[in-house]
């Protein structure tokens, strides 16, 4: 029982750190149709930062808000100077513009910050909290808080406020959009700053669990990535269940079956509920008029 | 009598020339992989061999010629450390080579390195660099089937017979898994529990639940590097597991406590080098002052901890050297010979003395077992 227990908390534990990740690919995704590959990379330089920050002196509250917010201004600028010239270009190519992005980022982070392993104290300390018999960190609690927080902001943004509509719209038809008054490349310059945001904010929480260097971020961007196909590209709540989901299954095999297969029992997974669900769990369904 | 001026003039020419040919620099070349996935390792040694390089010249070099170093950087990529080998050989005509941070781009430089006949010393761990041996290949770290029995040794000392094993699935972890399992039986000691993560992932408490809960249990071992055996280190703390838990030489730096938390680090024994605890050494410990002056140079230079990997590079230009002192010459060929004949050379990580049969020149004396005690390296006895 408290075997199975554990199981479960390390999924969530891993889940967790899947769908926050996750989270921060729907914002961009939404308004153009863009996987952002270099969402991995923002959820690296919120913990690069925030780690030089701290080492430099800073309280730890303080040098995380910096790190997001130097992140998402990092966001604005990759839109400015790579995204918007390209404007026009096909979905494919814009993709292919991030991948770039994301090897520039990395490139850029090891020369300025350096190439070894980092981490910072965790939030409320290291004692693991006892359920049953199964262990969970604190931290691995802040990661859950803040997925769920960014999951209810999200939700809020899309569906209350005027500015989620015009993401919505934007991505709907850019050029209807404009013509009912969206400045769309505000639009666009938003949705880059709240995803590089997020994905910092993700940076900051995961750090004191997975540590951070140069190049976490490919691996983290591809788990959120499949998780995010999972649940519905695009819907925040897909991003949160796909993660969670994917992180579960990943503790259940390495439990039950055996590690080795754990990555691969995962992947079968998704691929086969993107064979019958093509849009993913909660994704739309798209209907294009012809 | 102006025919016997011009060949007079020509001579003088040429044995000017000579003579500032013999004054030329001792062109030694390096590829390492100072940036991409094994950064990690390169970056020490290539910063390693910078200082060294600089410190030699500084003292009038070898053998009354100044070192020059021409190193590029393979990122990693045997492809690319074929391109710089063949480069270093052909363009820079180097008279031997320095590098292959990793095995793959150790088996890409060696090619080049015995088609050419110059003597090249590998900074990576597998045992077929140097077994069966090649002529002008040789390398500084120990095998990871010696840290494997370094371990399986303490192990059946503390009467050990049932163990559980994690490891990572990067190239160090599952090279390390597999020695291990090929000489555990010398040892009477039986792997009832066999499990793997990914080098990237952020939680190993299911495997070792799964571990834990396995009969007959009596310590675990987890070979790897980078963040992984950091990770598990915090998640057996976690899991309150009360068994010995060994990691591999992979993570025998001061960065390793730092990262997994000299609370959680508590316990941990690992095959480890003089490097780490030069302070530990007996007075008359010939490595002791090798030791010394490297890490004091090394952290005063860089601000970062010495490690494991930067003193293979250490060692490897130490070895260079002291062969081309020897030699009196920078004929690859007079070197080769002369590092083969390496004898008791006190290095960071051990004592070099080569055969024409080991070109490694280590044995299990080089590793000590190590254990954290408060956050501080001590020696198990």
């Amino acid at each position: 029982m408290s075997e199975l227990l554990q199981f479960l908390l390390s999924g969530v534990t891993v889940g967790a750190v899947y769908a926050l990740v996750a989270l921060g690919f729907t914002i961009i995704y939404n308004a153009s149709d863009v996987v952002n590959f270099a969402q991995g990379e923002f959820v690296m330089l919120g913990g690069m930062i925030t780690f030089f920050l701290h080492a430099a002196g800073a309280p730890l509250p303080l040098a995380a808000v910096i790190a997001i917010l130097a992140t998402a201004a990092i966001g604005v600028a990759m839109n400015k100077l790579t995204i918007e010239p390209a404007r026009g270009a096909p979905v494919v190519s814009l993709v292919i513009i991030t991948i770039g992005v994301s090897i520039l980022i990395r490139g850029a982070a090891q020369l300025i910050f350096d190439k070894q392993i980092h981490t910072y104290p965790a939030f409320s300390g290291d004692d693991p909290i006892h359920i049953l018999g199964a262990t969970i960190l604190p931290q691995s609690l802040w990661v859950i808080l803040g997925a769920v927080a960014v999951f209810i902001g999200l939700w809020l943004f899309f569906t209350r406020t005027l500015l989620g509509r015009a993401v919505l719209a934007t991505s709907n038809n850019r050029l209807a959009a404009q013509l009912v008054g969206i400045n769309t490349t505000f639009v666009m310059t938003l949705s880059f700053a709240l995803s590089a945001g997020i994905g910092a904010l993700a940076g900051v929480l995961v750090t004191p669990i997975t540590m951070v260097s140069y190049d976490v971020g490919l691996a983290l961007a591809l788990k959120g990535f499949a998780a995010a196909m999972l649940g519905g590209m695009g819907n925040p709540k897909g991003a949160l269940v796909g993660g969670l989901v994917l992180g579960l299954l990943e503790g259940l095999t390495a439990g039950y079956l055996s590690s080795q297969y754990k990555d691969a029992a995962a992947f079968i997974v998704i691929l086969a509920v993107l064979f019958f669900m093509p849009q993913g769990l909660f994704g739309r369904k798209s209907t294009d008029r012809v | 009598m102006k025919k016997h001026l011009t060949t007079t003039a020509l001579a003088a020419l040429a044995s000017m020339g000579l003579a500032q040919m013999a004054h030329a620099d001792i062109k030694i070349g390096a590829s390492i992989s100072a940036t991409g996935p094994a950064a990690f390792l390169g970056d020490p040694e290539a910063k390693t061999l910078e200082m060294l390089v600089e410190d030699i010249n500084a003292k009038g070099g070898v053998n009354g010629e100044k070192i020059e170093l021409v190193s590029y950087d393979d990122g990693g990529d045997p492809n690319k450390a074929r391109t710089f080998a063949t480069r270093l050989v052909e363009d820079d005509e180097v008279v031997a080579i320095i590098g292959g941070t990793t095995t793959g781009t150790t088996m890409s430089i060696l090619d080049v390195a015995e088609d050419a006949e110059i003597p090249f010393i590998s900074l990576a761990g597998a045992i077929d660099i140097i077994d069966p041996v090649k002529p002008y290949t040789f390398k500084t770290p120990h095998t990871d089937r010696m840290a494997c029995q370094k371990i399986f040794e303490d192990m059946k000392k503390r009467g050990i017979t049932k163990i559980g094993m994690i490891s990572g699935t990067d190239g160090f972890g599952a090279s390390m898994q597999a020695q291990c399992k090929k000489v555990v039986g010398d040892y009477g000691i039986e792997i009832v529990a066999d499990e793997t993560y990914d080098p990237k992932d952020a939680d190993m408490t299911a495997q070792l639940t799964k571990i834990k809960g396995t009969e007959g249990v009596q310590a675990i071992l987890n070979p790897g590097f980078g963040q992984g055996p950091s990770i598990v280190t915090r998640n057996y703390k976690q899991l309150a597991i009360d068994l010995p838990f060994y990691q591999s030489h992979g993570v025998a730096s001061d960065g390793f406590i730092e990262l997994a938390g000299a609370d959680a680090a508590e316990g941990v024994r690992l095959p480890g080098n003089a490097l780490l605890i030069p302070d530990l050494l007996a007075d008359g410990d010939v490595q002791k002052p090798v030791v010394t002056a490297y890490k004091t140079e090394f952290e005063a230079k860089t601000g970062t901890p010495v490690g494991t990997f930067g003193g293979y590079a250490h060692d490897a230009f130490l070895i260079m050297t002291d062969a081309i002192k020897r030699a009196g010459s920078a004929e690859p060929k007079a070197i080769r010979d002369a590092i083969e004949a390496t004898s008791g050379l006190a290095g960071a990580t051990g004592v070099y003395t080569m055969t024409p049969e080991n070109h490694l020149g280590l044995d299990l004396s080089a590793f000590r077992m190590l254990e954290i005690k408060g956050g501080k390296w001590t020696l198990v006895e």
